[in-house]
């Protein structure tokens, strides 16, 4: 064993090197998508014939963010974590391969096949049923890859990073499968298995899960392998991330019904929704908390370190949108906020500056090591940190204030009890909220720009060959998971 | 302790992995399987049909252009939404909507009840450009559905797809559904022409003419209902 513990493993990094580059492509695509889409909504003559108009657009920014960008990341920085914490390569150098070419393949069939038309229609499962079956296939692969190297793994203890990444595997297929059964009638068309309210019902089960699996757990992953080893300190409570991590997928899988309060959907399950829910605030403070807990003895650090700065900014807008998440699953504030750009304020309050700071910090601590050099400029990240502040802020106190304005005018009626205002009405009292929103998205992406630059130049002075002194320092679970 | 009992569980992966999977089962469950049951008990609503051959494509191209991302078609229970769109949405409406399009933002208005609201002849210059109908809209114009042909090819088979999964078309409406198609899109492209709009032969069959044709059947069967107001909230 002593022989053993002490050979050097060589990790497999071109794949964590491919998912960290296309990420960032995937990231750039899909933001310019999304400010595209709120331009068109602020100025509809920026909608162009049948390609490029936002019923086309919106979809193609919500894939390319969540699927090219945010799963990009989770991938390089599992492939990173599971092989250190494991002390082993990865289980197949093939899978992995399939895993990343598979993947961004799925990511160019999607945006292609987006924008000319082909989409079931349901959100955030949009693509059409081949494209459906290649991403199970693509995801299967990566499970076997996983859990293949879970199998040969020489780190007795699974550290929590890893139950996350294991609960993002199975619940993601289990939401993927279910989701997508339909019928086709066509190579690029098909109908749902499932019609009207039922269709509903398990499309919001998924679509709030891959919340719960895609924008929360894999992250959650991240934070717990990345933030202790960029703050240098373990995490805060092992007990904490037990009780935690087993009462959020627990408690998330019901979440979902929460989106069709006051529909059609049985008030039984509507209460569950609503009432799960609300309940979720436990666990996901549970995890912000050992987050930021973590940083104790550390918090110096955050005057000069920008990666520390996103990953305890992104643990704070992670407790803020898991706090107001709640709020708007109660009944009479549903009411309010339901349909209007508050839901897309919560949203990005969530992935900008949840999922977007942890996954930057993340591929700023990842492009150095990969490419066996240092960061070419902290305080360029520095910049992009304040930047993407500034946009996130901008972004979303307009949407909150455009949510609340429109939600109140549709409600407002005059003393004899009618309607107070005409539906265009309460658009054009939004418009001014849309121009402020695609602003404050302008200056997120700007701050993208100012780390593709950063990237661009670490991987130019950088090298992917492994120079003389190899890397061998593992992180055992041990070392990550010494807290309380 | 407990605490102690789970760094043994850390160690089994598998172990792992499958209460991974039970845990997220129960809920998964409890919210998927009764409800497929309480599919069956959704009392027929009187006066839904499953949609004819040119509302199916119609719908098919509202789907393609993503008009649910704007559009909701669901209407909540609460007075200031029945006064505004009419009768609050109820389960039987949706039997043979595949998918189902409540949407999830209401950047344009809801249009579940839009059916017989405005004239064909509204639709069609809306589609052509929302500004002209009115300035303040941001919807975009959809003029290229206009110079689009509707393409039949696939009518037949889509039919067949939906009676596979349960909507009782007949074998003759099946197998003529294309021709069919074609005579209502004559019917629409008619009473387009009555209300003074010159078509040329492509716009008289073009795909704006079956999103015109689903348009108008949204909300029928409800219209027809009285509405149960003790079900509203004040709101």
């Amino acid at each position: 064993m002593a022989t053993q513990a002490t050979a050097r493993v060589e990790y497999d990094m071109d794949v964590v090197r491919g998912f960290a580059v296309s990420a960032l492509l995937w990231g750039v695509v899909g933001m310019l998508a999304g400010l595209l889409a709120a331009a068109q909504l602020a100025w509809p003559e920026w909608n162009w014939g049948p390609y490029l108009h936002f019923g086309r657009v919106r979809p193609v920014h919500t894939n390319a963010v969540i699927f090219g960008f945010t799963l990009g990341v989770v991938f390089a920085g599992s492939y990173y974590g599971i092989q250190r914490l494991c002390r082993v390569r990865m289980f197949s150098d093939t899978l992995s391969r399939l895993n990343l070419w598979g993947w961004n393949a799925i990511i160019v069939a999607a945006a292609i096949s987006l924008l000319t038309g082909h989409s079931s229609g349901k959100e955030y499962a949009e693509l059409e049923w081949p494209i459906d079956v290649a991403i199970a296939v693509v995801w299967v692969i990566y499970a076997i890859n996983v859990f293949g190297t879970l199998w040969r793994r020489k780190e007795q203890q699974l550290y929590a990073a890893i139950w996350f990444w294991i609960a993002t595997i199975i619940t993601i297929a289990v939401l993927h499968i279910a989701n997508s059964a339909a019928l086709p009638v066509s190579w690029m068309k098909s109908y749902s298995a499932y019609a009207g309210v039922y269709d509903a019902n398990i499309q919001w089960w998924y679509g709030h899960n891959a919340v719960g699996f895609l924008l929360t757990t894999p992250i959650l992953g991240l934070m717990y392998y990345f933030l202790p080893k960029q703050a240098e300190r373990p995490i805060y409570s092992h007990r904490l991330s037990i009780l935690h991590f087993w009462s959020l997928i627990f408690i998330y899988i019901w979440a979902g019904p929460h989106h069709l309060i006051y529909s059609p959907l049985p008030d039984w399950a509507q209460t569950f929704g609503a009432a799960f829910s609300i309940a979720l605030i436990f666990p996901s403070w549970g995890g912000m908390l050992n987050g930021l807990l973590t940083m104790k003895g550390a918090w110096h650090k955050l005057r000069t370190d920008p990666l520390l700065k996103m990953y305890v900014a992104g643990l704070t807008f992670y407790g803020m949108a898991t706090f107001e998440g709640p709020m708007m699953a109660i009944k009479s504030v549903n009411a309010l906020s339901h349909f209007t750009n508050w839901t897309i304020g919560h949203v990005h309050a969530g992935a900008l500056g949840w999922v977007g700071m942890t996954c930057f910090a993340t591929l700023y601590y990842l492009i150095p090591r990969l490419w066996h050099t240092k960061l070419w400029s902290l305080r360029l990240a520095d910049a992009h940190f304040w930047t993407a502040t500034l946009g996130i802020v901008l972004y979303i106190t307009p949407m909150w204030v455009s949510g609340v304005t429109q939600g109140l005018m549709w409600r407002a009626t005059n003393p004899d009890g009618s309607l107070a205002y005409t539906f265009i009405e309460t658009v054009s009292a939004i418009r001014i909220y849309d121009v402020l929103r695609f602003f404050g998205g302008a200056v997120f992406l700007g701050g993208v720009f100012l780390m593709v630059i950063n990237v661009a130049q670490t991987i130019r002075h950088g090298s992917a060959a492994i120079p003389a002194e190899p890397e061998t320092k593992a992180a055992p679970a041990a070392a990550l998971a010494g807290g309380r | 302790m407990a605490s102690e009992r789970h760094r043994a569980l850390e160690s089994k992966s598998f172990r792992f992995t499958l209460l991974t999977l039970l845990t997220i089962a129960v809920g998964g469950l409890v919210l998927l399987i009764p409800p497929a049951f309480l599919q069956g008990t959704v009392p027929p609503l009187a006066g839904v049909h499953p949609y004819t051959a040119l509302e199916q494509e119609g719908r098919d191209i509202y789907v393609r252009e993503g008009c649910n991302v704007c559009h909701s078609q669901q209407v909540r229970p609460f007075k200031t939404e029945t006064d505004r769109y009419g009768h609050y949405s109820v389960a039987g409406e949706g039997i043979y909507d595949r998918p189902f399009l409540w949407g999830s933002r209401r950047t344009g208005p809801d249009l579940a009840r839009v059916g017989g609201k405005y004239p064909d002849s509204w639709h069609w210059m809306h589609l052509e450009d929302p500004r002209r109908i009115e300035p303040r809209s941001n919807m975009p114009a959809f003029a290229f559905l206009i110079a689009t042909p509707l393409d039949t090819t696939l009518t037949s088979r889509k039919l067949a797809a939906l009676r596979t999964l349960g909507a009782p078309y007949s074998d003759a409406e099946v197998e003529g559904a294309a021709a069919s198609a074609l005579a209502e899109a004559e019917s629409v492209a008619a009473a387009l022409r009555k209300d003074g709009i010159a078509l040329d032969a492509t716009e008289a069959r073009s795909e704006a003419i079956a999103v015109i044709a689903y348009l108008q059947s949204l909300g029928l069967a409800l219209k027809a209902q009285p509405m149960d107001t003790a079900m509203l909230e004040a709101r």
